[in-house]
């Protein structure tokens, strides 16, 4: 039996087929993930997220110590509700964890990925002896993510006038407080769409209310396909301790400015950069019936060969996409090895589809 | 579980075969199969007039989680593939025991008899499940 999340009891009733995801019992899909896929992009759905680890950091070297921890910077969040996606590296520039941290009244919110939660916990209690600051982890909270481009307008028709009024004016990658929930206009599935950050007790209620409302609930299976076409990395698939983040898309997450900002990690990358990266994250489009998956070998005529790190059936585009590191050099053909045959793909930019939208 | 068909034979690797009036068999997969393999998006099918023996490799199914070999029940030639499953695979996930892959000419009718019945099929799911 693995860990529970407080919505297990329901994910169950409404028919879930559960999985083991990071050693907890997490809803794959209720009937049909394809449907749940599409259920998201054109209307909207809820996700229960709570397996995920929300730790707060307060006191007045909270924005210091994260300043250090973090390859972004948290300078940029100038206001209150501000929000920003970052990598967390090791001393040898690989990546520990990719995370959202919000500036809160009094500190700042992290949400870091549920598989790797003891690691994160015990990385930011070992660099935080030299700080004045409190690090909680809030494991009296949950998450529900409602995601689509209904998302908003249906959540705010069920929740307090405060809370509706916040979320109509929420703008994207925005968090903010209302009582005892935390709202963010953050997601993972390249719609609009909010997640809401409450206190344990009350997630069951809502799940039923926001289920009761229409809202279908979505497993993981449609998440990941999700991620995927919006060209958003999963830790452990896509990187890892062993990768940087120059090697996978993250290039843009790092705050190198201003050059007197040391954070953990920073001597490795600027080594990194100087020598050249050797491999880029891209993304590929199978045209042809098939479905490209993880760790499939791809070869790149005159240049050498990468790997699938993830791999899907897109539902949207109806085809089948990946994420692949490759090459530094590698061009806009491919080829990858499905069950001992190799077939053609497109290379193309890790960024599929976007508010419904095809981008390739 | 849901209902299995009474008049099907089954698989150990969970192909439904069913003999038809003009003595063709039609050939599918399973509830359970369709279960275990969650959204099918394509499907391979064999080429018509090809020769099969029990349990040879005959097609493929490829759902979100993963590919997984069709096998021929019984030995026989190929007499027609359903095309239609080819545009709309998701019918093997909606209705497993209404889509069929290809249909055979026994070499062997008596092959037939050698699959499980509805009953013993589903032991072996059961058993599976353990």
């Amino acid at each position: 039996m693995g860990l529970r999340t407080p919505l297990y009891s329901q994910h169950c009733a409404l028919g879930a087929k559960l999985v083991d995801f990071g050693g907890w019992d997490m809803p794959l899909h209720y009937g049909s993930q394809v449907e749940e896929h599409h259920q998201v992009r054109r209307d909207c759905g809820v996700f229960d997220v709570s397996h995920m680890t929300v730790v707060d950091v307060a006191g007045p070297q909270a924005k210091a110590y994260l300043q250090l921890l973090l390859a972004n910077d948290v300078e940029h969040l100038k206001t209150l509700g501000k929000a920003l996606y970052s990598a967390m590296l090791n001393e040898q520039g690989g990546v520990l964890d990719d995370l959202i941290v919000y500036r809160m009244e009094d500190g700042y919110r992290l949400v870091v990925n549920a598989a790797t939660r003891e690691k994160d916990l015990a990385w930011l209690a070992v660099r935080r002896a030299d700080f004045d600051i409190e690090v909680h982890e809030r494991s009296d909270l949950a998450v529900l993510a409602i995601q689509g481009p209904q998302a908003r307008l249906k959540t705010a028709a069920l929740v307090s006038n405060a809370r509706a009024k916040l979320i109509e004016q929420l703008q994207p990658f925005e968090g903010f407080a209302e009582d005892d929930w935390f709202i963010a206009r953050t997601g993972y599935t390249g719609e609009d769409g909010l997640e809401i950050i409450l206190p344990k007790d009350q997630a069951a209620g809502f799940f039923t209310e926001l289920v009761g409302a229409g809202i279908a609930p979505i497993g993981l299976g449609a998440r990941d396909t999700l991620r995927l076409e919006a060209g958003m990395n999963l830790y452990g698939q896509d990187m890892d301790e062993n990768v940087s983040p120059l090697a996978a898309n993250m290039a843009w997450t790092i705050a190198w400015e201003p050059h007197s900002r040391d954070f953990v990690g920073r001597h490795a990358l600027e080594s990194q950069q100087a020598a050249g990266t050797p491999l880029k994250l891209v993304g590929l489009v199978l045209e042809e019936r098939g479905v490209l998956r993880g760790h499939q070998v791809v070869r790149i005529e005159g240049i050498g060969e990468g790997e699938i790190t993830s791999g899907s059936f897109s539902p949207t585009l109806g085809k089948s996409i990946a994420l692949a590191r490759v090459p530094v050099a590698t061009g806009s053909r491919a080829q990858v090895e499905i069950r001992s045959k190799w077939y053609p793909v497109r290379v193309v930019q890790p960024n599929f589809v976007r508010h419904g939208k095809a981008l390739i | 579980m849901s209902t299995i068909p009474a008049d099907l034979r089954f698989a150990a690797s969970h192909e439904w075969a069913r003999l038809e009036a003009d003595g063709s068999v039609t050939v599918g997969i399973s509830e359970h199969a369709q279960q275990a393999l969650g959204d099918v998006v394509f499907v391979e099918l064999p080429e018509v007039g090809k020769v099969f023996s029990a349990g040879q490799e005959a097609g493929v199914v490829e759902s979100v989680k993963a590919a997984s070999d069709i096998y021929a029940p019984i030995s026989g030639k190929v007499l027609a593939v359903n095309e239609a499953l080819i545009d709309a695979p998701e019918n093997v996930n909606s209705d497993p025991y209404g889509s069929w892959f290809f249909k055979l000419q026994p070499s062997a009718v008596a092959e037939l008899q050698q699959l499980l019945d509805a009953d013993a099929y589903k032991a072996v799911c059961v058993a599976a499940e353990d």
